[in-house]
This record gives C-alpha cells, structure tokens and sequence, in this order.
C-alpha cells in the first residue's frame, strides 16, 4: 500500500479532530459516530494493523475507512510537518487497496458500478445527463470562450440541476460565452478517485479529455468545487491541461457588470466553505466577495469558517453511499444548527453536494422556517436588475 | 457477558455500544509503550444516567469499567487490563455554566481542553482556565483526575487544586455530589464540608465516574510575555526558581533540557510566562522577575535569552502544538514520560539521573519540569521517544521508563500518572498503612471490584 510508511508516525495527538480554534470536532466521520476508531488517527492505526494481518478489513472495517469525506481537515490541523501533507493521500491507498481486494461496503461497490456503466454515480442513462439544460439557455459547446462543466450533482439531482441552471443563466447574463458538452460529458471522476477507485477515475477523465482536446477546449468553469478540484488538479497529469474555473471565481471577477436592484431588503447571510474549494485549493474570497457585493446582504461568518470550516458529509462520495448518515450528530445536522446560531437567514453554498446536504440537514433539524440553503448565483439572481 | 451487550444497547443505543474487532483494538492502548489489553465493550454514555445505569448494570454482572477521556495519559492508565467495558466520555462534552463572577466552570466530564478554551475566548474572553500542554481533545475531568498540571500552575497548583466540586456515579451506581454542589446551585468551592473530592483524584479511575466538574478560572491578560532564564548549572536551578517564584509575579513557571536543537544542548532553560492589563504593568513585571535574579546575571553565571519573535509566540502558545513534534524523533509516532512529583530541590539530582539513563540506554530524550505553586513542588518530567513500528526500540524505551520510575522513587519523588509497573515501585515503598486505607476505601466504595481492575493493586 502506498503510503504505508507513515502510517505508525501518527502519535494520534488528535488535533486533526479539530479545527484551528478547538472549539468542537471538526473531523465529519469522527464527529458523527465519536469512536476513536473513526478519527484520522484511528485509521491510520487501523490501516496499519490490517497491513500488519492483526486486522481482517470487516465491513466495520470498511465502513471507517470510508466514512472520510477526505475533507482535508486533518491535513489541515495535523501536528506533524512531515506526515501531514500525505495523510488523505494514505486513507485514499487504503480505500485503493480494499477497492483491489474487492473489500468495500455494498454502497461503495454500486456507487462505483453506476460510475463505470453510466458515467455517473446515479445509474442513470448518460442520454439523461444533459436534461438538467432543457430549460436553459445554454448551447452544446462549439467555439465557445468556456465549457461549463455541471458534474455529476449539477445534472442529476433535482436540486443540482435547478443550481446548474441558475449559475448557468446568471453567467449567460453576464455576456460570458459557455458551452456544455452533454451527453458526451461523463463524471469527472473526482469522487472515484476519493473512493480510491484510481483505475476507473483515470478512464473516466480520459474520456472527458478526449472530448475536451477533440472540441479544443482551452477554458473550463466547473459548477461542482469537486469538479474543479480534479480538471485542475488531475487531469494535468492525464494530458488534460486546461484553465479551470470554478464559477464564483468568475462571478467575483465580473462583479462590475452587475446592477442590483435598488430597494432590497436586508438579509443575513453566512457562507459555507467547500472542503473542495476552501482546504483543497485555498479559495475563501471569491464567493464572500460576490454576497459582500449585493446590496443589503450582511455576511456572518460562522465559528468554524475558512481552513476552519466543517464539512457537509458530502465528500468522499458519502452523498451517494450515505456511510455517514444523516443522525443527529451528523456533520451537516451540526453544520445547520451553527448557521443558524450565526444569526443568518440564509446559508449560502456554491457547492451542488453541500446545498443537497445542508438543505436535508434543515429540514431534519426543523429549521426550515427560520434559515434557507441558497447557492451563491440564487441569492444573485434574486437581487439582479440585470447586466449593466 | 453475553447479556450484557443487550444491557448496553438499551441503555445508550446500538450506535454507541461496540464489540467490533475494530474498536477493540483502538481502545486496548494508548500512544505511550505499554502493552495492549483489550476490552470487551467500548460503550459512549451521553449522561449522567446512562452511566449511572451502566455502573449499575456491570456492577450486578460483575464487569470491569474502565472510564476514559481522550485517551492521551500516555501511562496506559485507561487501558482495561482485566477486560469489560471501556466508557468513552467524550459524548458527555456540555459547558453547563460559566460563573464569571465568580470565576469558575462547570463542564461535563467529557469536556476538552480545547472546547472549553475556544468557548470562554468567544463568551468570556477575560477569563481562561489552566491548559495543559496535553493536545487540546485532553479532556479537563481526565486531567484533573489525574493531579494534572498546567499553563496557571504557578499561579493555583495542581488542576486538582483548581477543582470545586465534583458529580460523580460511584461503582454501586448512586450518583455524589462533592462539595458546595452538594448543598447548593453553585460550584464555588469544596470548603467548608469534609472533602471527599480526594476519593476520586489520583485514583486512575478505581473508584467511581465523573461526570461533571466545577474547575476555577483566571484572568485572561490581554498582553502576554515570556522570559527565557539559562544557565549551565543545574545546581543554581533551585534557587533561581526560588527566586522568580518568590515574586508571585508569573502565571507558569516551567524548565525544559534537551539535547536538540544543537543550540540548546547542555543549557537549562527556565521559561516564565506572565501577563497584565496594561504595557506598564507588563514592563514592571518583567523588572521584577528580572531583578530577582540580577545577581546571576551579575555574575554571568545566567542571563534572560533573547527570544526572536517566532520562538516567543512559540512558548507563549497553549497547548504548546510543538510538543506533540517530540513524538516525530524517532520518525515512530511514539512518546512516554515520567512525570515525577518532587520537591524542586532535588531538580540537580533528578537532571543527572535523566542524562545518565538516557547516555546507557541510548534513548532519544527531553526532560523539563513544571514549578507547582510557589516553588512548592515540580513536575519533573523525562520523556523519551520511540519508533512504534520497531519492537526493540519500543523495549528500550520502556526500559528507560522503568529505569527512571525505579530511580525516581528512590531518590524521594513519586511516579505522576504512574504506569502498572510503576505504581508497583510506589506501593512498594508506600506505608503500609496507607495502602491498606486505599484497600478499605476502594472495597467499601467499589465492593465487586468492577472499576479498572489491575490499579492500584499488588501484583
């Protein structure tokens, strides 16, 4: 296994349990089930106990090491300097290696099936996968300036594809020229990867760039933060090199030709980092810079914001295997209530899994009548006169 | 044993009861070198009747409990050495009060460090408790249990000093309260009533639960310093701990010796941290300490070190995360101390000891101590790091462990947190009468023996 070398460095300290300011467990998995053996420290014994044969990779087994949402939060947070940076990459070989050993827990198998037989984690017929632009006004792309890449999320979950729309539209007023490519388009793969499933994420991001290099695609605005992580990060070492964007870094760049309507009323708004923008690519402005922009909407940070903020559950696939659940100590359940303790009205994402997970987590919580998840583009599109 | 699975289940629910090889095996030790005992139930209560349900339960079948905290004693303490159930209490994590004027906390016995530090800068940010240097998930109740020491030691003592009153479930499952909780809603103070407090600390979890604590606070100073005194003497120690001590002017007082960096090596360094309201009251402070060491300085036999910025914000951080870099030496992930109880004035003879052991057993070492009180006592501490993935360098390790615990007593110290061995060494040399009063108080509080057998016992 890769990696393995540093699995017996870890002290288990546990600052990787929490964030920068200490203030409650930061770390999804551990945070939702609260047994040592779900912390990061706890797999990295646990790895190192399977590979040393003192383990068998039970289903309980699996299901820790898949339950990390490879927030990055323990990457953040680890004491160590020279172990810190490799400690995801570490989860990520174990996930690998019970992927070749055909040891994962039944959700993970059919999630990686669907990715393999349909492109996409749903199971659903890659024809579908360009239904979520039928009301849209967005074109197959040709020799538009950027390809706007949906993801999985953006183009088959209901709430996802209304997201799609909404960023899409807002950028098509924007005068900003996009393209899609469709049913061509597959998952990007990013979550494969997560899962530890190298070999099918590196046939899914080929079939994407082939598609890309054949349409002489040169820039990329990814709707998911997932997406944009992986196009940016991975598909370079796949002969897929492109500018990528993810689309509120373009919104923060435009913010010139927007006109906002004159009588607004205020609203409080805090905003939710994406592990996949925020820890992962060390974004935290672009979005904060469009809400701070919109007349009559106050920003509340949260306790945990930034490098410091708790993850949705989302990540690592988990909003399609459901490993971490949606009990009350869940990580998005724990996320709603401290948006609301903010004092904002609105919690705002700009990441399609975190607005599925958080919207589930208000509704659990019973909260829905005193905050709403919105996507950063909605609250926009809400306050907009339109293009200057 | 079987039915008591279905016990467990029923009283917190099937998401909080484990017998999966998997938590066995994270729960059968902790970071430090003693070997592994598995337990057979690691079981997470979420209040105070849970556990009082679940004390209650294994008290009727007989079963081991073994409470425990973060799990970061290092000692092996929380460690089930006879098997049963181990009570994770980190789900029990509420800051129930905060009595600012007053200055004290009451938390759940599940309560780290780091939440109630992050919860009193938030609501109460003139107040701050005594941190340990322990990573922030430590919990306050495991530390306190523990005769912990910390950032306000110099200032209060030990954190079971700090403490004023305490709820705990006894192995027959009735739930105590000690002290002014017992007669009223406050948590003020143990005083005036018979201290009972005592039943529970240093007792490494023999004798009942925890489940809440009141602990005392301090002001939080908005300016902060540190001065770092050297010398290469440690027979001047004492007495220049004497002397700063003697100003009533720190909050910490701590030494620290280690061979690395090079530039350290060979100096003992006294580190004292103090705070104040204004920069003039800072200043005058710092001439204090300053002049009531000036004859060393004088006689260039000392001096304050000046500290590049980086290297002060260092020791001005708490918890030190530095520390946590000592468990990387070996490249192994592991660390083991000795924390020696002591008076100060045995500081020369307890540094030679470290570095005579450590020169032959050949083990990596760091050695410092924490002044408790006004000079009243240290914490003397040798830690040695291993390499977790190599057997013969973690035997080597708990060789020096032994070695020093062994010398430790001899030399008129007693083993903080002692491991099972060592509290063979201290029962060993303990009167005999008090071991035999420990005897009677844990068979009359603890009649089935269920709380972490294997403690406090002789072999």
């Amino acid at each position: 296994m890769k990696y393995a070398e540093i699995l017996h460095r870890c002290f288990r300290c546990g600052y990787c349990k929490l964030p920068g300011n200490y203030m409650d467990f930061n770390c999804p998995a551990y945070a939702a089930f609260r047994f040592e053996t779900y912390s990061p420290g706890g797999r990295m014994w646990l790895l190192r106990a399977w590979l040393d044969h003192r383990l068998e990779p039970s289903r309980r087994f699996q299901e820790i090491l898949y339950s990390c949402t490879a927030c990055r939060n323990c990457v953040e947070q680890c004491a160590l300097p020279k172990i810190k940076d490799e400690l995801l990459l570490a989860f990520t070989a174990g996930k690998e290696k019970l992927v070749g050993d055909g040891k994962v827990p039944p959700a993970v198998r059919d999630c990686l099936t669907s990715l393999q037989k349909y492109g996409n984690p749903y199971g659903i017929s890659r024809k579908k996968r360009v239904n979520w632009a039928l009301d849209a006004d967005v074109d197959m792309f040709s020799d538009h300036n950027y390809l706007f890449f949906p993801g999985d999320v953006g183009a088959f979950d209901s709430r996802g594809q209304e997201i799609a729309r909404s960023v899409a539209t807002l950028l098509t007023r924007l005068g900003i020229s996009i393209g899609i490519l469709g049913e061509r388009e597959v998952s990007d793969g990013n979550e494969a990867n997560a899962m530890g499933e190298s070999e099918l994420f590196r046939m899914l991001a080929e079939e994407n760039i082939a598609h890309f290099n054949k349409l002489k695609v040169k820039r990329i605005i990814a709707l998911s933060p997932h997406g944009f992580n992986t196009l940016k990060n991975e598909y370079p070492a796949l002969g897929g090199t492109y500018q990528v964007f993810h689309y509120t870094q373009i919104l923060s760049s435009k913010l010139g030709k927007l006109s906002f309507k004159d009588k607004l009323s205020k609203v409080r708004v805090t905003y939710h980092d994406p592990c996949y923008l925020g820890r992962h690519n060390w974004e935290y402005g672009a979005a904060r810079k469009v809400l701070a922009a919109m007349p009559g909407v106050e920003i509340r940070e949260m306790d945990r914001s930034m490098q410091d903020a708790l993850c949705c559950g989302g990540g690592g696939g988990n909003i399609f295997t459901d490993i971490i659940g949606n009990g009350p100590e869940s990580p998005a359940r724990d996320r709603a209530v401290e948006a609301l303790n903010s004092g904002a009205e609105i919690l705002a994402v700009s990441c399609p899994t975190c607005a599925v997970m958080l919207a589930d987590a208000v509704k659990s919580n019973n909260m829905d009548d005193r905050i709403t998840v919105k996507e950063v583009s909605e609250i926009v599109n809400a306050r907009l006169n339109g293009p200057k | 044993m079987g039915k008591i699975y279905e016990i467990l289940v029923e009283i917190v629910g099937p998401e909080f009861v484990s017998d999966f090889p998997e938590e066995k095996y994270i729960y059968s030790m902790d970071p430090g070198t003693m070997p592994a005992c598995e337990p057979d139930f690691v079981v997470m209560p979420g209040s105070t009747e849970e556990v009082q349900k679940i004390l209650q339960a294994a008290n009727a079948q007989r079963v081991p409990v073994v409470p425990l905290g973060a799990g970061l004693v290092l000692s092996g303490l929380s460690r089930p050495l006879k098997g049963g159930i181990v009570l994770d209490m980190k789900r029990m994590n509420r800051i129930v009060e905060i009595n600012k004027l007053s200055r004290y906390a009451l938390v759940e016995a599940g309560t780290s460090q780091g939440m109630l530090q992050a919860h009193l800068k938030k609501h109460f940010p003139d107040l701050k408790h005594s941190a340990p240097d322990a990573p922030p998930p430590a919990t306050i109740a495991g530390n306190v249990c523990i005769h912990g020491s910390g950032h306000m030691s110099h200032a209060g003592g030990f954190h079971s000093d700090m403490l004023n009153g305490l709820e705990v479930v006894l192995p027959t499952g009735e739930v105590v309260r000690i002290g002014s909780c017992a007669i009223s809603s406050y948590w003020n103070a143990r005083a005036p009533l018979p201290d009972l407090s005592g039943l529970f600390l240093g007792w490494a979890g023999t004798t009942g639960v925890i489940t809440k604590l009141a602990i005392k606070l301090y002001p939080n100073y908005p300016l902060n310093d540190v001065g770092v005194f050297v010398c290469e003497d440690a027979s001047l120690v004492p007495d220049i701990l004497y002397r700063i001590t003697g100003t009533q002017m720190a909050e910490d007082v701590t030494a620290w010796m280690t061979p690395k960096p090079d530039w350290a090596a060979g100096f003992l360094h006294c580190n004292v941290n103090y705070g104040a309201k204004t920069k003039n009251e800072l200043i005058w402070k710092r001439n204090l300490i300053r002049a009531a060491v000036e004859n060393y300085i004088d006689d260039k036999t000392g001096g304050f070190l000046p500290l590049p910025g980086p290297m002060k914000q260092r020791f001005l951080e708490v918890p030190a995360r530095q520390l946590a870099l000592f468990a990387d030496v070996r490249k192994g992930g592991g660390f083991e101390y000795v924390g020696a109880i002591m008076p100060v004035e045995l500081f020369p003879e307890a540094y030679a000891l470290g570095l005579d052991i450590a020169d032959k057993l050949g083990v990596s070492y760091s050695m410092g101590c924490r002044i408790i009180g006004l000079n009243h006592s240290m914490m003397f501490f040798y830690a040695y790091a291993f390499n977790r993935a190599d057997p013969e360098d973690i035997a080597r390790a708990q060789h020096a462990l032994e070695a020093t615990n062994k010398r430790v007593v001899d030399m008129g110290g007693v083993p903080w947190k002692a491991e099972a061995p060592a509290q063979q060494e201290i029962i060993g040399k303990m009167d005999p009468n008090m071991f035999e009063m420990m005897r009677r108080v844990r068979s009359m509080l603890d009649p089935n023996g269920i709380m972490n057998p294997g403690n406090w016992e002789v072999n």
